[in-house]
């Protein structure tokens, strides 16, 4: 498969499928067992590269948020930046705030995440991973854990990210925000991408019998 | 029975021993702090001979009484070393910093353990997915939240190691119970030095408490104030 430069694509498919596995290759969070992975021209499957230097322009989004516990809103979108000295304390944090007001949460600066709800949370993992200006960003299931009252105010920032040109690959079991963003989605079934097309294609006139019946259950 | 006869005849030698249970307990936490946390790392160390020089230094430790520890560490080891330099001596108080340090620093070292791996596997790879190496993930991510969740744990180490002071009588060291002990032998006065003494160690390790309270309000960030 490939990701071009701006597109969204979403990885669709079963529980235990391989969607996620796939995606967390993208970042050696999971090791590859066979095959290349290129991004941003490193070869991320070889084990020579420098990954920390590869991963500063992956951004990535989890399910479970994975929030720094002990630190402050602000912090915890401060870290990467001033750890890797990309920036100083005080850049770091105009930027934090600028991402804060982003996703609408600037009056949480100074909050701990068990403050915060579901949704809250995963907004600000999202300006977590955007404080290190990423040329890709990789969601995993972001709205999976969430309440559904909260679904859609993440939903939201993802798609403005979208709209302002971020290159994304997205898993989700949110159909309906993969109809309406993805250029491309992508329909894995026991760990190989079954059938991939535009939305209209997978939604509308799906080829695959795999696919077809996978739709047919959740639609 | 006469307390205040006891206090005015035994409260040199008590402020003697106190002096030297209270620097050799806290000499020991601090030595046994920096060496539980090498031994818990060199033991989650992906290295086996880590793993193997941890392991064993554990299992040693653990599996041995401390009185042993300290006779080997002041009569056994000097006659080894002597063959080589026959005026080595060791004193009784560093031979019981030694053993105080290293007994301590086994059970830290499982506490840290079991207090790194406590800590959620997503907090390690959000922190190496914005690209922080393994190293400062452990200094910045793991390790503050591990401590927190074993505070008090590791204040009740610190506790045991504060009366474990009392077995380095054994190898003649003149802290509080050596002292109490060197007092009742000529005075038979058992009753009232050993209540006089027991206070001290109760006065000490309530001050611990205290503290650890204190520290542990002053460090949550997931409880309601």
């Amino acid at each position: 498969m490939t990701v071009n430069e701006g597109e969204v694509v979403c990885l669709i498919g079963a529980s235990g499928s391989g969607k996620s596995t796939l995606l967390r290759c993208l970042n050696r969070l999971e090791e590859s067992t066979a095959g290349e992975i290129i991004v941003d021209g490193y070869k991320i499957s070889d084990k020579k590269i420098d990954i920390n230097k590869v991963r500063q322009n992956i951004g990535m989004v989890f399910q479970q948020f994975n929030l720094f516990a002990h630190m402050s809103v602000l912090k915890n979108i401060m870290f990467a930046p001033v750890e890797l000295k990309i920036m100083t304390k005080t850049q770091a944090q105009e930027k934090a705030m600028q991402l804060l007001e982003r996703v609408g949460l600037a009056d949480k600066a100074h909050s701990y995440p068990h403050e915060l709800s579901g949704g809250q949370k995963q907004r600000v993992a999202i300006a977590r991973a955007l404080a290190m200006n990423p040329d890709i960003m990789l969601f995993d299931e972001p709205t999976s854990a969430l309440d559904p009252e909260m679904v859609g105010e993440v939903l939201q920032v993802m798609k403005e990210l979208a709209a302002e040109g971020m290159t994304m690959v997205v898993v989700t079991h949110e159909m309906g925000f993969a109809r309406e963003v993805a250029d491309r989605v992508l329909f894995i079934h026991e760990g190989v991408i079954c059938e991939e097309g535009t939305p209209e294609q997978i939604f509308s006139n799906p080829q695959q019998e795999r696919t077809k019946d996978f739709l047919s259950k959740v639609l | 029975m006469d307390f205040a006869l006891v206090f005015r005849e035994a409260w040199p030698m008590i402020l003697q021993g106190l002096k030297v249970t209270l620097i050799i307990s806290l000499l020991s936490i601090a030595i046994g702090m920096v060496i539980g946390l090498i031994s818990c790392l060199m033991g989650l160390s992906k290295f086996k001979v880590f793993n193997a020089i941890s392991a064993v230094y554990v299992w040693l430790i653990r599996g041995t009484p401390m009185i042993v520890q300290a006779f080997i560490v002041y009569y056994g080891i000097p006659i080894i070393v002597q063959q080589f330099n026959p005026s080595f001596v060791i004193s009784e108080f560093l031979a019981g910093t030694i053993t105080l340090s290293l007994n301590a620093g086994a059970y830290l070292s499982e506490i840290f353990r079991s207090g790194i791996q406590a800590v959620d596997k997503g907090q390690i790879e959000a922190s190496r997915s914005l690209g922080i190496g393994s190293a400062k993930t452990m200094m910045k991510v793991v390790l503050p939240q591990a401590f927190k969740i074993t505070i008090p744990s590791i204040v009740n180490q610190f506790i045991i190691t504060i009366k474990d002071t009392s077995i380095l009588s054994v190898i003649s060291l003149a802290e509080l119970c050596n002292q109490a002990k060197q007092y009742s032998a000529s005075t038979y006065r058992f009753f009232e030095i050993y209540i006089i003494v027991g206070l001290c160690y109760l006065a000490i390790i309530s001050a611990l408490m205290v503290l650890s309270k204190f520290v542990e309000k002053k460090i949550s960030y997931d409880r309601k104030k």
